[in-house]
């Protein structure tokens, strides 16, 4: 396996960029933000992108998904970064379908995957519980009763939740880390949506002794894997996030003209400039072996998506904040729009898991 | 080789692995402590064990001296996919190189793009069959980062070039049989337009050298004196005051070696284990474990980025100025480690002179790697580029 995309990865890519660069740029999100709007995205671009397929990229052919794979979903995780579109593509494709299609049955796949990419259904991956990522500590319990398990806990940082159609909702049975799938109307869910700096939806959800509709098969381990699958795409949007903070910043300082020449210039921000070129570099690599691992079935993944995802924290924090810095006072105010790389990357650098808690991970993972 | 499919490539994999374990010696398979121990050929070769020579003489006779240079002067005429196979396969079993040699790293990789073929059947051959070896003479006392400024002259003599002048920080200068180098043979064009790539014999009346000791308290770098040296004209690698051109296509070798060097160390999270210990599974010293993951994961990163590389070169996209990411980072890495493994080592890693810590093998070791991001174009030189050539920043 090279480290490089093929033809059909590049075409991807490449039609991804035309079509958010046209249908989404970051005006939109500015829009959706100073419109107060209900549903935090917009739904009519959701259907647009799930006509060309991207809400089926990874479901395989026989559902009716284009079994494209999640290096293609990356790419175009990579390609909506950089335009800072909100929509269910992280939510709904990237971990809900995941959790699907590792943990759901044949006949949920049949006619959940339908409504998936057909953009009539989306879905909200309910997981934390405090204010740090901690997949050790939950404390959301699910009950057998009779033929069917009941909910009962409080979430957090819940993406899209107060507009889902359904939940995928990590629970313990019996002292044993679950995935469960839940309808969003069902009785006892209480949603308060929870407005982010990124602009992008999150709710706190109550699940109160609240029926699911089914238990995922393969416990901690589908719950793992999604989380990882998760991170690495994740990982990919943010990659996309600081190139085009990045190659704003770099197009800034050469126009930028102070004491009669180009800020670009001067040897204090050429240096950090190439420095962030390496790291960037860096990100670019492990982000697509990261993606390839996922395809591969390369083990172990979690180290891949622990890298992937430190890594991917900590450039893009360096990259945003050294973007602001170049961009001076104007990249203070409201009206430039490189402020709204900051808001992401601090959003994205925190869900699934900051750069400490997979550094530290990384360290367990070797044994120390 | 035939077609290079995917499952070519993978037999391949295995004969490499089967032919390298049945004839790799063992000695010639345990971690290189000291360049001392290694075979660099020469005009006086010496080899250190009959092993060793065993293991030069196989690799010869297979042509994996160097795998991927044309059959005709010697090289086994494999792909870069091939070469690559054998480099990670010979990695994997910890099998020595068998012949050290700036001929195959440095000067090689320029003969074939710049020498010609009378050149090219003469030296490539020669430094294949380990007969002669080489040493770099680029920097001068007052030409380091700004290499282009160098003042060692070659005067055309008619039938020969006459060169005086000095050079510095030559790698094992007084091991040394041959000297690639730079020198200036127009001296009214500016800076790099006059400049030549010649080839010089140490042994020629007029070259001498004097070891510089380092803080390290070894002696790897030598200065190497030029004093009316007549040089033979059929010396002159590629045109006349062109040798700017060949000097950056080297450097760009250079800098991707020493950039690539950090990667057949001992994993510092195991030495990190032996020296402080771990409680409850976790390293006994939670500041230090932070340090150790940092490094290890960005080596691991760098040698994707460097795998990544190859695969685009394969592709078809190639930016000379890339190496100079490789250069800065690789050393950056390596010079974080040195300072880990000396924090993890304390008072041990800085004995000196004591057998128990092999003379001072940690201590000098860590010294030594502050020059890495001054050789070969330091640290600062590097962003510069980077900056310049790939940021297209403005001047």
């Amino acid at each position: 396996m090279t480290l490089i995309l093929n033809e059909e990865e590049l075409m991807l890519k490449s039609s991804a960029k035309e079509f958010l660069k046209e249908k989404s740029p970051v005006s939109l999100l500015r829009k959706l933000r100073d419109t107060q709007d209900d549903v935090g995205y917009d739904t009519n671009l959701w259907r647009g992108m799930a006509e060309i397929g991207w809400a089926s990229l990874t479901i395989p052919e026989k559902y009716g998904g284009l079994g494209f794979g999640y290096v293609g979903l990356g790419q175009v995780l990579e390609e909506s970064g950089r335009t800072l579109t909100a929509s269910p593509l992280v939510a709904t494709s990237l971990l809900c379908t995941t959790a699907l299609q590792i943990g759901g049955c044949e006949k949920h796949k049949k006619s959940l995957f339908k409504d998936i990419i057909l953009a009539n259904a989306t879905y909200a991956f309910a997981n934390e519980e405090l204010q740090h990522h901690n997949p050790d500590h939950i404390e959301t319990t699910a009950e057998k009763i009779d033929d069917h398990y009941v909910i009962t806990g409080n979430k957090t940082f819940v993406l899209d939740g107060h507009v889902a159609t359904h939940f995928i909702v990590s629970a313990k049975l019996q002292g044993e880390v679950h995935l469960f799938l839940v309808n969003a109307v069902a009785s006892g869910i209480h949603k308060e949506r929870v407005i982010m700096m990124d602009s992008r939806n999150s709710a706190d959800i109550q699940f109160k002794q609240c029926p699911a509709l089914d238990i995922l098969s393969g416990g901690a381990t589908t719950f793992h894997k999604t989380l990882d699958i998760g991170r690495i795409g994740l990982s990919a949007e943010m990659l996309g996030c600081t190139l085009e903070a990045f190659e704003r910043t770099l197009a800034y300082i050469k126009e930028r003209k102070q004491f009669g020449v180009a800020i670009g210039s001067f040897q204090a921000l050429q240096h950090r400039t190439a420095k962030m070129f390496c790291e960037i570099e860096l990100l670019k690599s492990i982000v697509l072996k990261a993606l390839q691992a996922i395809d591969e079935g390369d083990e172990p993944l979690a180290l891949w998506a622990s890298m992937a995802k430190a890594k991917a924290g900590e450039t893009i924090k360096l990259v945003t904040s050294e973007a602001i810095q170049m961009y001076g006072g104007i990249g203070m105010t409201d009206d430039e729009e490189i402020g709204f790389f900051i808001k992401r990357a601090r959003v994205a650098q925190v869900f699934l898991g900051d750069y400490n808690f997979h550094l530290d991970r990384y360290a367990h993972l070797h044994g120390y | 080789m035939e077609a290079e499919t995917v499952t070519n490539l993978e037999l391949f994999r295995k004969e490499t692995r089967a032919w390298l374990i049945e004839n790799c010696p063992k000695s010639m398979r345990e971690p290189i402590v000291d360049l001392s121990e290694v075979y660099w050929g020469g005009r006086n070769p010496s080899f250190q064990s009959k092993d060793q020579q065993v293991w030069y003489e196989r690799m010869l006779a297979k042509k994996w001296i160097a795998p991927h240079w044309p059959k005709q002067y010697g090289g086994g005429g494999l792909s870069l996919k091939a070469y690559k196979i054998i480099e990670e396969e010979m990695v994997h079993l910890n099998c020595r190189k068998p012949l050290f040699s700036f001929g195959i790293s440095m000067l090689g990789p320029a003969l074939l793009e710049f020498a010609t073929e009378i050149q090219k059947l003469h030296y490539l051959s020669e430094i294949i069959k380990g007969k002669v070896r080489w040493c770099q003479g680029y920097s001068e006392p007052n030409a380091g980062s700004d290499l282009a400024g160098l003042q060692t002259k070659a005067e055309d003599m008619g039938d020969h070039y006459l060169v005086n002048g000095s050079k510095v920080w030559t790698s094992y200068g007084d091991q040394a049989d041959w000297i690639f180098t730079l020198v200036r043979t127009d001296f009214n064009a500016k800076k790099q337009k006059g400049i030549s790539f010649l080839l010089i014999d140490m042994a020629t009346q007029g070259v001498s050298t004097r070891p510089i000791k380092l803080i390290s308290g070894k002696s790897p770098f030598t200065e190497t004196f030029f004093n009316q040296v007549k040089v033979p004209k059929s010396q002159l690698i590629g045109d006349l005051n062109k040798g700017w051109t060949i000097a950056k296509y080297l450097l760009t070798h250079e800098r991707q070696m020493i950039g690539s060097m950090a990667g057949h160390q001992r994993k510092l999270s195991d030495i990190a284990k032996e020296q402080v210990g771990l409680k409850e599974g976790i390293l006994n010293d939670t500041i230090l474990r932070i340090e150790v993951a940092r490094n290890e994961m960005a080596d691991h990163l760098f040698e994707l980025t460097v795998t990544r590389a190859v695969d685009e070169a394969k592709a078809g996209h190639h930016s000379g100025a890339v190496s100079s990411m490789f250069k800065y980072y690789g050393t950056e890495i390596n010079i974080q480690r040195q300072e880990i493994n000396m924090a993890l080592r304390g008072s041990s890693g800085l004995e000196w002179e004591h057998e128990r810590s092999a003379n001072g093998f940690e201590a000098r070791t860590f010294l030594r790697s502050k020059g890495n991001s001054i050789e070969g174009g330091t640290h600062e030189v590097q962003l510069n580029i980077i900056a310049k050539k790939i940021l297209n920043l403005p001047s």
